[in-house]
C-alpha cells in the first residue's frame, strides 16, 4: 500500500481560508496558534505519530482491504446477537443527518423529533414486556444485568446480598454483571439448569433470604423456551428478590408477556431488530415495574406541554442522573444506544405487529424443522433438549464439535461449539435457500 | 435591561440567519405518534397455527401496522424537527460536536463489517487487524503502552479505569483504598463512576485561576487515595499547568492519576496524557474522532494504560503473532493475566470503532494535529467576539462564558431563535450561569461571526424576551416540571388519561 500518496495537509474537515486565519489571530491579537497553547514546555509533545494521512478514496480502500480478510461465512449463530434482515428503509432514514449527528436532547424544544422516536421505542418495549417503564436505553445486554443488580441493590428490603444467575449464562454477561456488582455487597452465584432450562427445584431449594435478585432467560442462551417463569416468579417473590429476565423484541413479541408472570425488570439486546450482526455491539433494553421510577438508571422520554399547550416530548426526572446528581446518580451512563433504538423502533414498526409475531413464529418452526432435519442425520442428534426452541438449537455430534465446526467453516458455514460434542446452529436471518445448503453440507461433514 | 424592549426579530434582522425550525402541527400536538396513526391488535393462538402451546405464549400484542410510505413520512418529518450538526453550528461545550464525514458510515456498512462475535478468529482476520490497528493509533495518541477497545462510552472507560485501579491496588495488596478525588468541576460522570466502583469520593476545590489547588490535593491526597480522575485541558478549557507535579503527588502517595479524555481534541499532536504522568485514560472517539454522536450514542471509550497496567486490562484484547501463510501479520484474542474481566457483552461499539479508524486514518498525524490547532483557534477568536465575561482563560479548545444577570438556561433557549445550537449551560458550576462552549475546528469564520452575532443579541435582550423564547423552533418553551411531576412515559400512559 503506498502511504505517501498525494493529499490535503491537515484537516479536511476545517474550513479555514489562510486569509481568515490571518484575521481570527489579529481579533484574538497573538501571531500564531501555537500562542494559543498554554502547555509547559516540559509535557510538549514533539514528536510524530506516524500515521499517514489518506485522501477519503485512499481511506474507504484501505479499511475495505482490512476487512476483506474476514472470510465470508454463512452464519448460523446467535447466542444472544443476531444477523435479522434489516429492512432498507431502517438505513435509509435512520442515516438522515438530523437522527446521525444530533446530540443528546437538552434542548428539547429543537430536538421534538428524536425525542418522540425515543418515546415510540419505549412504548413498543412497554407492550412487549407489559411493565410500565422502559428507560431509552442502555449499552447492552450485559451491562443492562449489570444495571439491574445495582437497583436490586438499592430497592432491596433486606440486607440481602446474593444475586441468582443461571449456570448457562454466558461468559460475558456474566463477567460484565459481576465488574457491575464489584463496588457493592452483592455476589453472583450460578444455580443449575436442567435440559436446558431452569431446574426450579434446585432454584427452589438455594434461594433463602439472603437473595435479592433472580436473573433468568427466556429464551435462554441454548435458543430452549422456558416453561416455568411463574413459579420462578414466585420463588423470587418468596424471598422478597427481584425476578430479572432476560429477553429481546422478537422472543417478547411471542412468548409469555414479562409482567404477567411476576417479573420486575427485563433486560437484553434489543438491537436484535435494528442492527445486522455488528460483532456484538448491541442495546441495552431496561424495563421495569413502576414503583421502581425513581431508581431507574439511564434515560427516560417524558410527556408534557409547551407554551402554546402542545403535546410535547422531554427527557424528563433527570434528577436521577449523573449530570444532576453526580456520586448518588442511579447509574453512571450518559453517552447511551439511541441512535441503535431509533433503528430498532423503526424495524418494529416496519414489521408490525403482524410482521414481529411472524417473525418470531417462524423462529420456533423454522428452528424445529432444521432439528429435525439434522436428527435425521447418522452420528446427529437435534435437539439435545426436550424442550420448545427458539431460532436456534444444541445438537449432539458423534464426532468432536470442533472439529466438525473446523470443517463446516471450511466449507463456507460458521456454527457455534458448546460442548465437546455439541454445537448449536441459529436460523435467524439465514434464508431457507442457505439452511438447505447448510444441511447438504453437514450431512457430507459428518458422514 | 428594561423589560418592554422590543425583541430583536431574528428573520428580519439582516445579520442574522433566518430561521425557523420544520413544524407539523396537528391538534394540540405536532407530528402525531405512531400509535395516533394506527393500532392493530394481534391474537396468539387463536387462529391455531400458533407453533407453541398456549401457556408458553402471550395472548396479543397491539402495536401501530403501517405501510412504509406512511413510514418515511413519519421518519423524515421526525428528523426535520431535530438540529443536527449539518444544520448550523452545535458549539456544546465538552461535547465536541464535530462534522461526522459521511464516507465513515460507508466503511462502517461495509457487508464485510457485519460479523457476528462468536466467529472464530481465523475467519474474523480483518476484524482483528482493524482493531489492532486501531489499538495501535490510539496508545500513539494518547502516549499510552496498551489500549482496550472494549468499553462503549466514555463514563464506560471511566468505569474500566477505576476497576482497572482496584484490581491493581488489590494486586499489590492495597485493596485498603477507598477514595477517589475528582475536582469539583468535572463532569457527573466521573462522581457516579466512582461511586459505582464502591469508592468514596473526595471532591476537589479549584484554586482561583480555575485549576487544581495543590494545597487542597495536598490535603485530600492520603495513604487511602485509589486514584485522581482529571481531564486535562479541564472543563474550564486551562491547561492543568502543575499537571506534573500533580502527578508526582499522586504517585508519592501510591495512587494512580486517570485522564478523563473528553478534551483531547485540545491537544492532538501537542501533548499526550502518558507524557503527563497519566497512568490511565479514556478516549472519546465520539468526541475526538468524530463518529456521530446519534442523538445520545452510540459512542466508544477505549482506555488506555501504562505498562503496569495493562495485565489488568479487559478480557480479551487483540495481538499480532506474526505472519501468517501468505505473508500478512495474524491476529489473535487473548486474555490479560490479571483481567478485569468485561465490561460489555461481546467487543463493544465495533461499528463505532470501524468509523473512529477510519476517521484517523484519513487525517493522520498533520491532520489531527490541524484539527486541534483549528479547535483552539475556533474557541479563542469565537472567545474574542463576544460580549460575555469569560472569567478564566487562558482556554484552549472551549472556553466558559458567564451569562452575568441573565440565566443561562434562558440564553440557550433564545439563541435557538438564531438559528444556532446554545452551549452547554450551567456546568461547570465555577462560572455564574455557566456558558460552556467547544465550537470545534469544523466552523468557518462566517459561521463564527454568526455565532457570535447570536451570543451578542441575545446579551442585549431583555429578560422577559430570554423567557419567552424560543419562538421559531418546532416546541415552544417546553414545561420541565409537568413532565416530571406527572411522568407519562409511553403512549399506553396518554391513552389511559383520555380514558
Ligand atoms: C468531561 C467529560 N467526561 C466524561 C464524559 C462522559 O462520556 P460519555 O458520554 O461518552 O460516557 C463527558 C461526556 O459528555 C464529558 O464531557
Amino acid at each position: 500500500m503506498n502511504e505517501s500518496d498525494t493529499h490535503t495537509t491537515g484537516s479536511p474537515y476545517a474550513p479555514h481560508t489562510d486569509d481568515g486565519r490571518t484575521v481570527m489571530l489579529e481579533a484574538i491579537g497573538v501571531d500564531s496558534v501555537d500562542e494559543l497553547f498554554d502547555i509547559p514546555e516540559d509535557v510538549r509533545f514533539t514528536d510524530e505519530f506516524g500515521i499517514d494521512a489518506r485522501s477519503e478514496r485512499e481511506t474507504r480502500r484501505l479499511v475495505r482491504s482490512v476487512l476483506d480478510r474476514n472470510t465470508d461465512l454463512t452464519e448460523l449463530l446467535g447466542r444472544g446477537h443476531y444477523g435479522y434482515y434489516i429492512p432498507s428503509l431502517v438505513d435509509h432514514l435512520a442515516d438522515r443527518s438530523e437522527f446521525l449527528t444530533s446530540y443528546t436532547q437538552y434542548q428539547p424544544e429543537v430536538s421534538q423529533g428524536f425525542l418522540q422516536a425515543l418515546f415510540e421505542y419505549q412504548s413498543l418495549l412497554v407492550e412487549l414486556t407489559g411493565l410500565e417503564i422502559a428507560n431509552c436505553s442502555m449499552y447492552d445486554a450485559a451491562t443492562a444485568l449489570g444495571e439491574a443488580a445495582t437497583l436490586a441493590e438499592r430497592v432491596r428490603s433486606t440486607s440481602g446480598h446474593r444475586v441468582l444467575v443461571p449456570d448457562l449464562l454466558r461468559d460475558g454477561r456474566r463477567s460484565t454483571l459481576e465488574n457491575y456488582v464489584a463496588g457493592t455487597d452483592l455476589t453472583v452465584e450460578s444455580y443449575p439448569t436442567d435440559d436446558g432450562t431452569v431446574d426450579v427445584g434446585a432454584l427452589e431449594s438455594t434461594v433463602d433470604d439472603d437473595v435479592v435478585m433472580v436473573y433468568a432467560e427466556n429464551p435462554t442462551v441454548r435458543g430452549t423456551i422456558e416453561e416455568q417463569l411463574e413459579s420462578i416468579g414466585d420463588i423470587a417473590d418468596g424471598a422478597d428478590a427481584l425476578f430479572v429476565l432476560g429477553s429481546d423484541p422478537v422472543a417478547l413479541s411471542l412468548l409469555q408477556r414479562p409482567a404477567d408472570v411476576g417479573v420486575d425488570v427485563v433486560i437484553g439486546d434489543a438491537s436484535v431488530l435494528g442492527l445486522p450482526t455488528s460483532y456484538g455491539m448491541g442495546l441495552g433494553l431496561f424495563a421495569c415495574r413502576e414503583e421502581y421510577l425513581r431508581q431507574v438508571p439511564g434515560r427516560l422520554v417524558g410527556v408534557s406541554e409547551d407554551e402554546t399547550d402542545r403535546r410535547v416530548f422531554t427527557l424528563t426526572l433527570q434528577t436521577r442522573e449523573q449530570h444532576i446528581r453526580r456520586e448518588r446518580a442511579t447509574s453512571n451512563i450518559c453517552t447511551n444506544q439511541a441512535w441503535v433504538a431509533l433503528r430498532t423502533a423503526m424495524h418494529a414498526a416496519s414489521l408490525g405487529p403482524n410482521g414481529m409475531v411472524d417473525l418470531a413464529k417462524r423462529g420456533v418452526t423454522r428452528a424445529e424443522e432444521l432439528a429435525a432435519r439434522l436428527d435425521g442425520l447418522d452420528g446427529v442428534q437435534a435437539p439435545v433438549h426436550d424442550r420448545h426452541h427458539i431460532r436456534e438449537f444444541v445438537a449432539h455430534v458423534d464426532q468432536p464439535a470442533p472439529a466438525i465446526a473446523e470443517d463446516l467453516e471450511k466449507r463456507g458455514f460458521a456454527v457455534h461449539v458448546v460442548g465437546e460434542h455439541e454445537i448449536q446452529v441459529c436460523v435467524a436471518g439465514v434464508p431457507d435457500d442457505d439452511l438447505d445448503d447448510f444441511v447438504a453440507t453437514i450431512t457430507e461433514v459428518v458422514r | 435591561m428594561s423589560d418592554d424592549q422590543t425583541p430583536t426579530d431574528p428573520t428580519t434582522d439582516a445579520s442574522q440567519v433566518r430561521y425557523d425550525q420544520a413544524r407539523y402541527v396537528n391538534d394540540g400536538q405536532y407530528e402525531p405518534l405512531l400509535s395516533e396513526k394506527d393500532q392493530t391488535s394481534v391474537d396468539i393462538g387463536d387462529d391455531g397455527d400458533s407453533p407453541l402451546p398456549d401457556d408458553l405464549t402471550r395472548d396479543s400484542i397491539k402495536l401501530p401496522e403501517l405501510s412504509e410510505p406512511e413510514l418515511a413520512r413519519h421518519y423524515t418529518r421526525l428528523s426535520q424537527m431535530i438540529y443536527g450538526i449539518d444544520s448550523g453550528p452545535y458549539p456544546l461545550g465538552s461535547c465536541t460536536m464535530k462534522y461526522n464525514p459521511k464516507f465513515t458510515e460507508d466503511v462502517a456498512a461495509l457487508p464485510s463489517a457485519a460479523i457476528h462475535p462468536d466467529r472464530s478468529e481465523e475467519s474474523i482476520q480483518g476484524t482483528l487487524e482493524l482493531l489492532y490497528r486501531l489499538q495501535d493509533y490510539l496508545g500513539r495518541i494518547g502516549g499510552m503502552d496498551a489500549v482496550t477497545l472494549q468499553p462503549p462510552a466514555g463514563a464506560a472507560g471511566e468505569f474500566v479505569g477505576i476497576r482497572v485501579a482496584a484490581a491493581y491496588h488489590e494486586h499489590n495488596g492495597e485493596g485498603h483504598r477507598n477514595e477517589v478525588i475528582i475536582p469539583e468541576s468535572a463532569h457527573g460522570t466521573n462522581f457516579a463512576t466512582a461511586a459505582l466502583g464502591g469508592y468514596d469520593v473526595v471532591s476537589l476545590p479549584s484554586d482561583e485561576d480555575g485549576r487544581v489547588d495543590l494545597g487542597a490535593l495536598e490535603a485530600a491526597l492520603s495513604e487511602n487515595t485509589a486514584a485522581l480522575m482529571l481531564t486535562n485541558p479541564n472543563t474550564l478549557g486551562l491547561f492543568e499547568r502543575d499537571i506534573e507535579e500533580i502527578a508526582d503527588m499522586v504517585h508519592d502517595v501510591g495512587g494512580l492519576l486517570y485522564y478523563d479524555g473528553a478534551n483531547l481534541n485540545a491537544l492532538l499532536g501537542r501533548a499526550r496524557p502518558g507524557d503527563m504522568g497519566f497512568d490511565v485514560m479514556h478516549y472519546n472517539v465520539h468526541k475526538t474522532f468524530a463518529t456521530p454522536h446519534g442523538g445520545g450514542g452510540p459512542g466508544a471509550g477505549p482506555v488506555g494504560v501504562v505498562a503496569e497496567l495493562e495485565s489488568f486490562l479487559p478480557a480479551p484484547r487483540v495481538r499480532e503473532v506474526g505472519g501468517g501463510a501468505n505473508g500478512a501479520e495474524t491476529y489473535e484474542l487473548f486474555d490479560p493475566e490479571h483481567t478485569i474481566g468485561n465490561v460489555h457483552g461481546f467487543q463493544g461499539n465495533w461499528l463505532v470503532l470501524v468509523k473512529a479508524f477510519a476517521y484517523i486514518a484519513r487525517l493522520g498525524d498533520e491532520g489531527l494535529a490541524d484539527a486541534s490547532a483549528k479547535a483552539v483557534l475556533n474557541a479563542n477568536y469565537l472567545a474574542s467576539q463576544i460580549e460575555y465575561e469569560i472569567p478564566y482563560g487562558p482556554f484552549h479548545h472551549e472556553f466558559v462564558a458567564s451569562a452575568g444577570d441573565q440565566d443561562a438556561a434562558d440564553v440557550a433557549k433564545r439563541m435557538l431563535d438564531y438559528g444556532v445550537h446554545p452551549p452547554t449551560t450551567k456546568w461547570p458550576e465555577i462560572v455564574p450561569e455557566a456558558l460552556m462552549t467547544e465550537p470545534t475546528e469544523v466552523e468557518s469564520k462566517d459561521t463564527l461571526d454568526r455565532l457570535a452575532a447570536a451570543f451578542n443579541a441575545v446579551a442585549k435582550e431583555s429578560n422577559k424576551v430570554l423567557e419567552d423564547a424560543p419562538e421559531r423552533t418546532t416546541a415552544r418553551r417546553i414545561d420541565q416540571t409537568s413532565a416530571a411531576r406527572n411522568p407519562r412515559l409511553s403512549w399506553h400512559e396518554l391513552a389511559e388519561e383520555d380514558t
